[in-house]
């Protein structure tokens, strides 16, 4: 007989290799370092966990728990081989859903094994202690799942309908009463858990609070739209480690409660860096929907310029600043961008990249994107770094950005108000690649557009970015 | 297995203080690993499996495999898509940012 010791030494282990991994995810040199001690962790945690079941009551089954296994790796292993990088903020809301539903599920398979076996905990401490742990972990499991999956299809933008290959747009709604209906929702799931206290041995109260929750997240997700999507996916990573953390209650093992909630921290900070980023509250992002119904139209105009025309701009220039936004993720016109960045140093010209950190739908998500195009981890300037050097860069070229640009944010009022953004109205001229005038998510007109120095490239991202390089190279 | 309240104060305790630690490891990252850092953290979630493991087990040994197995199984495959998926893509990620890099110092 092993002495049970054994596997809390092996927690430990795993739980220190979480700890230190997290900590070289951190720095840019030690990051894949970091990410592999993770993965060590992990596999050492069910490697402990597995023996240990054995060395106990002996595992009855053993081609379930190693058919779960093996199926779930080579399920994960195909996704993430076969996923674009543009496809990548769908994919991480996805896998968070999916942890979000484990822990989810392990919490009703427990409650629901104890139920049947007549195994209810009869003392007071127990009966609390592990009921609501369960009740937690549902319910934060659930809203996780639901949650990930809504924000997993507005990532995409839209679903096709099985079978009829009609594409649907998945839609941003939420009108002012909807909040009352989510709070009235959360109290209920809490109401839920405190009725399966009471009721221990009901599971229609079980039940019910898997509906709430379910129907919280989708709720939760609906009404928040595109620009606050660095948010909400940073916000779900947190509750997702927040669930395991729960789950580690309703099993009584340290090693997930630890992991959980360094992950339910770690994710939270990044939520908050987002928020900072928009100079919002997150109380405004999740219940505050942003600009929505009231859009400024526009009425100014703007001639076009082409592409021959941006490319004589772009003869004689030293500096030039590259602002990504959401549009080249869309268009997925990184690589065109690094080649005109090429074309520009081939000439002599510093090009650097101004990294504002809500562009796109996920945190980070620029750096991921011009990473895969081979752009020079150097390049990539933050804002509060790249700000003062706009006055001194002789072209700015903005491709698919927007609020995140517009000089309106410095007067304080108004939606964007007071959000931190990229001085590229300093620049000594602006080159806009931009489908047409139509203002951003906020709803704001961008004034941006309409100044003498500024020159609008109508279209789609790449087509215009392809355009402007071979305009380039024939000038 | 009962649980007794030191061992649960132990618990809670642990609870917090790895809050404090996540709070103190993440303070400082520079945009280019957020999106690395947060499928690195998610693909740590998925320790849950643990618990799933345990679940679809103690469901077995309570008698037949009930919708309790079932649902510990499904747990299984999801936990671990969550775990595997996501350390390979962190994994792609980190090399695309500080593969290249690292090859670059070299030469």
């Amino acid at each position: 007989m092993v002495d049970p010791v054994i596997f809390d030494i092996g927690y430990l282990l795993s739980a220190a290799l979480f700890i230190t991994g997290i900590k070289n995810l951190g720095s840019p040199r030690t990051a894949p370092y970091g990410n592999q001690l993770g993965s060590a962790g992990m596999l050492l945690a069910v490697i402990t966990t597995l023996v240990k079941m054995q060395a106990g009551n002996g595992i009855i089954g053993w081609e379930l728990l190693i058919g779960g296994l093996v199926l779930g790796s080579v399920i994960g292993a195909w996704l993430a081989v076969k996923v674009e990088m543009t496809g990548m903020p769908e994919l991480v809301a996805m896998f968070n859903g999916f942890g979000g539903a484990a822990s989810a599920l392990v919490a009703l398979s427990e409650v629901l094994a104890r139920i049947k076996a007549g195994e209810v905990p009869t003392d007071m401490l127990n009966l609390w202690a592990i009921w609501i742990a369960i009740g937690l972990s549902g319910i934060v499991g659930w809203i996780t799942l639901t949650g990930s999956l809504v924000a997993m299809f507005k990532l995409k933008g839209g679903f096709t309908i099985p079978l009829t290959k009609k594409w649907v747009r998945f839609p941003t709604w939420g009108p002012p009463w909807l909040n009352f209906v989510k709070v009235g929702l959360l109290i209920a799931s809490f109401a839920f858990v405190v009725m399966t206290v009471r009721e221990p041995e009901n599971t229609l109260w079980v039940w019910a609070l898997v509906g709430s929750s379910c129907l919280l997240g989708i709720l939760f997700v609906l009404p928040i739209g595109g620009a606050d999507m660095p948010v909400v996916v940073s916000l779900l990573n947190s509750l997702s480690g927040v669930a395991a953390a729960f789950t580690g209650f309703v099993i009584n093992n340290n090693v997930l409660i630890i992991a959980g909630s360094m992950v339910g921290a770690a994710g939270l900070v990044l939520t908050f860096i987002m928020c900072k980023a928009m100079n919002r509250q997150l109380i405004d992002v999740l219940f505050k929907s942003f600009g929505g119904s009231e859009k400024e139209t526009v009425t100014r105009t703007k001639v076009g310029s082409d592409a021959e025309e941006v490319a004589m701009m772009c003869d004689g220039i030293s500096t030039c600043i590259i602002i990504p936004g959401y549009g080249m993720a869309v268009s997925q016109c990184q690589h065109a961008v690094k080649e005109f960045a090429d074309l520009m140093e081939a000439r002599d010209v510093e090009v650097k990249y101004a990294i504002h950190p809500v562009a796109g739908r996920m945190p980070g998500h620029m750096n991921v994107l011009l990473a895969e195009a081979n752009v020079p981890y150097e390049q990539l300037i933050e804002m509060d770094e790249i700000n003062s050097e706009f006055a001194e860069c002789d072209l700015a070229v903005v491709i698919g950005a927007n609020d995140t640009t517009n000089p309106a944010a410095r007067s304080g009022e108004g939606p964007l108000g007071g959000m931190p953004i990229l001085n590229v109205d300093k620049a000594r001229s602006i080159v806009i690649i931009k489908r047409s005038l139509s203002v951003g998510y906020a709803g704001v007109d961008n004034d941006l557009f309409f100044m003498d120095k500024t020159m609008m490239l109508f279209g789609d991202g790449k087509a215009m970015m392809s355009a402007l390089n071979t305009a380039i190279k024939e000038y | 297995m009962s649980l007794t309240i030191a061992a649960l104060i132990g618990s809670i305790t642990i609870f917090i203080l790895a809050i404090y630690l996540g709070f103190e490891l993440i303070s400082k990252v520079p945009a280019t690993l957020h999106t690395p850092l947060m499928s690195g953290a998610n693909a740590i979630s998925g320790i849950t499996v643990v618990g799933a493991l345990l679940a679809s087990n103690v469901a077995f040994n309570g008698g037949s495999p009930g919708i309790a197995a079932w649902l510990g199984f499904i747990a299984i495959v999801l936990a671990t898509i969550n775990c595997v998926g996501g350390f390979m893509v962190t994994n792609r990620m980190l090399e695309m940012i500080a593969g290249k890099r690292r090859k670059k110092e070299v030469a």
